[in-house]
């Protein structure tokens, strides 16, 4: 039998929350289609209850992997990009259905997403270095300040970077410790939950990352009025739905990553660090040197 | 109450395939010395022949700084990005191979399979991983816009942590963008042989890593060429001043880290047991044979009888022999002209008038041993205080006030480490504050991290090693 004549098996694609693959608790599904209008697949439409569930697995997670140590966290990163470059042929065929690309030019945006993983692996370790430090207070103590993950982010993902501009937001929120919720691409989600089976693989912990599909308006919304989200990065809203979102988000003072421009960013440029900076907390630890003295100090 | 002795408990040998004779690595090829010259690399441990290596001379040094030079211009062009995967893959090779290597290591060093399996590594592929990362990141490292690197690095490293030592020199040279020819010492230069085999797996482009195995004639000749833009030596105080005064009048950027003599203070609320490992650790990790051993320990009055009985009680159970048992603490030291060094210090320490003390120890009719010793009585006029031994050897001296113990701690031409152990939080900063060492460890001991930065106050040397500190000495900054 000939290879064309053979029937394809097609992938049930669904959500990658808490290390598991559930379909959504509402039973419902949209129908994912290409550029051309093509039927790819139907893809879960979230519920508020699918986003309150990931939020949960997201908080679960954020003690073990914010306490895991910035080396091991480089090496889970690193294996994500390992694991990438071995199924990067996947990859490629649904970034070129999903955004219209030729497969050259679909290789390339997967090749720069690896390359991604591999720039923010390298990150977990050194941004303690590069933000924190000690300050040279005018008085006997030891101050030294360092940089600590929020807790939960809630991603909304870039709409037309299905996969480079996914990667671009997602790895640098969990290089420092964070964990994340993320919405993925309302039109193009294919990548992004086929970016869960491969985080699965990476020795990352079920709840990093939790990937739903679905609207955003939807999704976004109770995510920005969670209590126990502590930030948001509306980088895939548009000017309405994150203005929406930024007013629900201040209810409990989220950090909130904006937009940048109107015509959305240009996620091949050097991804700078930004992105890792905007969901970091500082902490300022305060200690007396003392004096010595025939008994030592008196503290 | 009957004892129960350990059973052996060997690591395999069958891991590692070492060859009968291995040539100079320079220009991605593995090569005969010009004049043809080869040595015997031996394990300490038994005194049997591992392998024949070339010996590099002043005409091999030539042949591989130009091979670096040829490199230099490609390497240091490529993008960061891809250097970094470069160092990436070798980081995971060596993961890979960490077994091989720690066996290796262990045959050809002496040193304890426990400690190059647990330590040297683990921290060999960390530190891999760790400046990998730095190598498309320089921009944000706090040395300005775009950093240049150097060129070529001429490296000589010693022989207590060899592959270690590789690491830290080679590491950040590569992620900064300079090429590097790097002399391993002479009695353990197979791990730096294996390295040049990492090199060929991960497709680093010829000549960007070129390995001389030889002796301080090559180590002179390399620091010497005219075409060598840094250099990097880890090793003794005194080559370290040559090599400062080789260099003097040229352009080249110098990084030093040498010997030292670091006190360990144990204050009377330290917690003693803690206190008894640190010690232990400090002084008897790879056999004393490390250059921030806390070879001088520094005991308060009140508490020394408490503290010197566990001590001594500790080091009786320390099990000394064959250092791929599992269960060894103390192996072999690394050669017979090092043995003869702390055997000679030793008996000036008694000479002098110290008191001597070691447990009961049977020591192996082969290869080069030296039991566990302890040194009372010691004040701080005595050679053994005052000279660094690079042994198993720790010299006990007494303190009555925090500020008897900074003075006689800082009462050294060297200043590497220190150890502090107290309860009190705000005196082992105070007391940090004011030694004159470059790193101190508190309630600890020995501890080594990637990105922390390491190197020396004083005769310890100059310039530091690992973390963001560490790309300086590479850069043209």
């Amino acid at each position: 039998m000939s290879e064309s004549s053979r029937l394809s098996v097609l992938k049930t694609y669904k959500l990658y929350v808490g290390g598991k693959f559930p379909r959504s608790e509402s039973g419902r599904v949209y129908e994912v289609q290409d550029h051309k209008g093509k039927w790819l697949a139907n893809a879960p439409l979230s519920s508020r209850k699918d986003a309150r569930d990931a939020v949960v697995a997201a908080r679960k997670a954020f003690g073990g992997w914010s306490g895991a140590t910035a080396y091991n966290r480089g090496q889970v990163l690193y294996r994500v990009a390992e694991m990438l470059e071995g199924r990067k042929s996947q990859f490629v065929h649904e970034v070129a259905h999903a955004e219209g690309l030729s497969k050259s030019r679909a290789a390339e945006v997967v090749e720069a997403a690896v390359d991604r993983w591999v720039w923010y692996a390298g990150w977990t370790d050194k941004i303690g270095q590069v933000v924190g430090g000690a300050n040279p207070v005018a008085g006997p103590f030891f101050n030294l300040s360092t940089p600590e993950p929020t807790g939960v982010v809630a991603i909304v993902a870039p709409r037309e970077s299905s996969f480079l501009g996914l990667v671009s937001v997602v790895a640098p929120v969990i290089a420092t410790g964070n964990t994340a919720v993320v919405v993925a691409s309302e039109t193009a989600p294919l990548p992004a939950l086929s970016l869960g089976e491969v985080l699965a693989t990476s020795d990352l912990p079920g709840g990093v990352v939790n990937v739903l599909s679905g609207k955003a308006a939807e999704i976004a919304a109770p995510l920005a009025a969670h209590q126990d989200v502590n930030a948001i990065d509306l980088t895939g809203a548009d000017a309405s739905l994150a203005r929406e979102l930024e007013i629900a988000a201040a209810d409990n003072l989220k950090r909130v990553l904006r937009p940048r421009g109107a015509d959305g960013e240009d996620f091949t440029a050097d991804p700078g660090t930004h992105r890792l900076t905007a969901f970091l907390e500082t902490k300022t630890v305060w200690h007396p040197t003392g004096s010595l003295g025939a008994s030592g100090s008196s503290y | 109450m009957t004892k129960f002795e350990y059973a052996p408990a060997p690591e395999s040998r069958s891991v590692v395939d070492i060859a009968p004779s291995y040539g100079l690595f320079i220009d991605g090829e593995f090569t005969e010395a010009a004049d043809g010259k080869v040595f015997k690399t031996v394990s300490p441990a038994s005194e049997e022949v591992l392998s024949e290596v070339a010996q590099a001379g002043a005409e091999d040094v030539d042949r591989a700084v130009k091979a670096a030079r040829k490199a230099f211009e490609k390497w240091s062009a490529l993008p960061g990005a891809e250097r970094a995967k470069y160092l990436f893959r070798i980081a995971r090779i060596i993961q890979e191979r960490s077994r091989e290597l720690a066996v290796l290591e262990t045959l050809d060093n002496g040193k304890p399979i426990r400690e190059t399996r647990d330590a040297d590594l683990p921290l060999v592929a960390a530190h891999f991983f760790y400046y990998a990362g730095w190598a498309d990141k320089l921009d944000h490292a706090g040395y300005g816009a775009n950093p240049r690197p150097l060129g070529v690095a001429g490296q000589v490293i010693p022989w207590n942590f060899p592959l270690l030592m590789l690491a830290w020199k080679i590491a950040p040279a590569l992620a900064t963008g300079n090429t590097v020819v790097l002399k391993p010492a002479e009695t353990t230069p197979l791990s730096a042989l294996f390295f040049a085999d990492i090199c060929r797996q991960a497709g680093l482009p010829k000549g960007v890593v070129n390995i001389l195995p030889g002796y301080g004639d090559a180590g002179a000749a390399l620091v010497e060429h005219p075409d060598v833009n840094k250099v990097a030596f880890t090793g003794s105080t005194a080559v370290g001043k040559a090599i400062a005064r080789q260099v003097a009048g040229t352009s080249k950027k110098v990084t030093l880290e040498l010997g030292g003599k670091g006190a360990n203070i144990v204050f009377d609320d330290a917690p003693i047991d803690q206190a008894v490992e640190g010690i232990v650790t400090g002084i008897f990790f790879n056999q004393g044979q490390v250059c921030c051993a806390g070879s001088r320990l520094l005991v308060q009055e009140s508490i020394q009888d408490e503290l010197l009985d566990a001590l001594k009680r500790r080091l009786s159970t320390l099990r000394l022999g064959d250092p791929l048992d599992k269960n060894t603490d103390i192996g072999a030291i690394n050669s017979a002209e090092q043995l003869a060094r702390i055997k000679a210090l030793a008996e000036t320490g008694e000479a002098e008038g110290a008191e001597r003390w070691s447990p009961a120890c049977e020591l192996p009719s082969s290869g080069f041993w030296f039991a566990p010793t302890l040194f009372t009585n010691v004040t701080q006029a005595h050679t053994i205080a005052r000279d660094e031994i690079f042994g198993p050897v720790l010299s006990v001296l007494t303190f009555r006030t925090p500020d008897e113990a900074v003075a006689k701690a800082n009462n050294s031409q060297y200043g590497l480490s220190a150890g502090i152990w107290t309860e009190k939080g705000s005196r082992i900063l105070a007391v940090a504050n004011k030694l004159r060492a470059g790193v101190v460890w508190a309630n600890t001991f020995n501890k080594f991290d990637p990105t922390s930065p390491f190197g020396g106050y004083k005769e310890s040397g100059f310039g530091r090693e690992g973390g963001r500190h560490g790309l300086e000495a590479y850069l043209d900054v």
